[in-house]
């Protein structure tokens, strides 16, 4: 009985660090640039299949975990530079089919040059499995658990200490008082990009020795990361990590205990729920309107 | 500028009637006639979308639900109650707008990004239970519909028939009727957007409070015109079950819901031609793209993109614009 419970919090708890850190991408770009991000799942997708490649090209695991990244906050960068900064005065809408275009081709280009195929990658140590309580633990559980929460915590020490990151966040409050003050308002802006691919792709790369990856495993992991996000009140990281987490939870639970069929609906039944009550969401500010 | 009576709504209902009747005339086959009949009642759902997200300003990233439905809803009451599928496509055209009306009471509070999320999540919820449901939608083997009947008259595409001495195939029937329903489709926005509900939709467009504090009952507006884009929506779903004879949930899935705010985008936002035009261009381009094999993807992605980056309000409101500047 208890041992069932500590087996679906441990996944649970594990499956949210990986939604809390694509919500972390999503509010990472909506706040700097007002976007929300449609192919923030894509970068979840290179990451894992990047490695996927690299490592198939015979390159040893962590070099081609680093290739990866790279390659991802590359494309993260790129989106920005030949895709939402051209379109920067367009609409709401347009900015989202933008991204929605950039996932396609993304996702496009997956397929053409990596295939089809489900990929796995070995775990990262050797135990594969833990007991406690009588509930298997995987190993990768810890290296997943532990990977996010040292993200987590270099992301607050980079935005609360470093330049670059305070620079971030004055373009993020008002992009023409940053720019008046000397910030270079369009680099910074392709660095967020940068940064939210380079969580997103991590969060891939770390989740590929548990739930297989292939070009098109961007589409689910990205909505239900919007989801997280949108849970928290877009543009707050406390609520993206919070959001996260009662995800994976909620998930968890519902596979285990209620049905495995509908666990993929149970995101957007919680985030409707919600949106219901709170129409900013848990941490969201209460926005004015200007006329 | 001189306004010539084209350049007027209904000089463009009139346009767009005589290129539809004219189409045969530039057609020579089934394959042809299928994809017009697609273009029609693909475009019937964009026009309904657009008086939501063109006129009124509110996105819906879950809209194929409500085409879904429409669509499962005549499967079922044909298949399982045996009504005809008239009666069906009525009774699932008014329990969609019933259902429409329930769901955007408490959806339509909503602002920007969230309720995006909203409409977003409802589409995801319809396209998972269609897909377990399996008793009675089949699951995602998909479930199959009889031929349309119009007053006692089956209308099947495998048919023919005899009219004043003139044989049409059923293809070409099932044009003539998609291109009629959407004339129809046409004529009611039109006219939407011309009464007293247009011109308060616009108002919210431009900005909800302002419109709130010149008297406008802002959440009934809102909630009528999300109910009439469902219907819309719902029944050009039931006759393209019936044209079509089988559905898969993908007529619900999120793609789909994509693929419909691409074609308002790309055809243009609050311009009613704009978007079957929109419409047209998705039907055709994975038409064009087959050459391209593996590529597909990344050539419609890359198209997606070029249109809405260097066009940003559409493709028809742009180059009329353009052609304006020329003229002048």
């Amino acid at each position: 009985m208890f041992s069932e419970f500590f087996q679906f919090t441990f996944s649970g708890i594990t499956l949210g660090a990986i939604y809390a850190l694509v919500a972390l991408g999503f509010t990472l770009i909506y706040n700097a640039s007002h976007v929300i991000n449609f192919a923030q799942g894509e970068f979840l997708m290179i990451g894992g299949m990047g490695t996927v490649v690299l490592v198939g090209a015979g390159l040893p695991l962590p070099a081609a975990m680093v290739g990866a990244l790279v390659l991802a906050t590359v494309a993260g960068i790129l989106l920005h530079r030949l895709a939402i900064a051209p379109a920067r005065d367009a609409d709401v809408v347009t900015l989202i089919i933008i991204t929605i275009g950039a996932s396609i081709f993304l996702r496009g280009l997956a397929q053409f040059f990596w295939g089809k195929e489900y990929h796995a990658l070995p775990r990262f140590s050797a135990t594969e499995s833990l007991s406690i309580g009588g509930a298997t633990l995987l190993t990768q559980s810890l290296w997943i658990l532990s990977i996010a929460v040292v993200l987590v915590v270099a992301l607050a020490v980079f935005f609360s200490r470093s330049k670059l990151g305070k620079a971030i966040l004055a373009t993020s409050m008002n992009k023409d008082a940053a720019r008046l003050a000397g910030i270079k308002t369009q680099v910074i802006l392709g660095v967020a990009f940068g940064i939210s691919a380079l969580l997103g792709a991590a969060a891939g790369l770390i989740v590929t020795p548990i739930t297989f990856t292939a070009y098109d495993v961007g589409i689910m992991l990205g909505l239900k990361g919007f989801v997280a996000a949108a849970i928290g009140g877009l543009g707050s990281s406390t609520g993206a990590v919070v959001g996260g987490l009662l995800l994976g939870l909620s998930e968890a639970y519902t596979a285990g205990y209620i049905s495995s069929d509908y666990k993929d609906a149970v995101p957007f039944v919680i985030i409707l729920a919600i949106l219901f009550f709170l129409p900013n969401g848990l941490f969201g500010s209460r926005a004015a309107e200007r006329v | 500028m001189k306004k010539t009576i084209l350049m007027s709504p209904y000089g463009g209902l009139l346009l767009l009637t005589l290129i539809l009747a004219l189409m045969p005339l530039a057609v020579s086959n089934d394959f042809h006639y299928d994809l017009l009949t697609k273009i029609c009642l693909t475009a019937t759902v964009a026009v309904g979308l657009n008086l939501l997200v063109g006129y009124a300003g509110q996105v819906s990233l879950g809209h194929a639900a409500f085409y879904g439905a429409g669509a499962y809803a005549s499967a079922i009451l044909t298949g399982q109650y045996t009504l005809s599928p008239m009666l069906a496509l009525l009774s699932a055209a008014a329990g969609v707008g019933v259902l429409a009306w329930l769901v955007g009471r408490p959806i339509l509070h909503l602002k920007g990004h969230y309720l995006s999320m909203a409409t977003l999540g409802l589409g995801v919820i319809a396209a998972i239970v269609l897909n377990n449901e399996e008793q009675l939608t089949g699951g995602p083997d998909g479930i199959g519909l009889p031929p349309l009947s119009l007053f006692g008259h089956e209308l099947s595409v495998f048919g023919e028939y005899q009219f004043a001495g003139l044989t049409f195939t059923g293809v070409e029937l099932w044009y003539l009727l998609a291109a009629a329903v959407l004339v129809v489709a046409v004529l009611l926005a039109l006219n939407i957007i011309d009464s007293p509900l247009g011109r308060a939709l616009r108002a919210l467009h431009g900005s909800e409070i302002a419109a709130q504090v010149a008297g406008v009952d802002t959440a009934k507006y809102k909630l009528r015109v999300f109910v009439i884009s469902a219907v819309y929506a719902s029944i050009a779903g039931s006759l393209y079950g019936h044209y079509s004879g089988f559905i898969t949930p993908t007529v619900a899935s999120f793609e789909h819901s994509i693929e419909l705010i691409t074609i308002v985008v790309l055809g243009g936002m609050a311009s009613t031609f704009g978007v079957i035009i929109g419409a047209a261009i998705l039907v055709l381009i994975p038409q064009f793209l087959t050459d391209f094999q593996e590529l597909e993807m990344v050539v419609f992605g890359a198209i997606l993109m070029a249109v809405m980056i260097f066009l940003p309000r559409g493709l028809l409101p742009s180059v009329l614009q353009r052609l304006q500047r020329g003229a002048q």
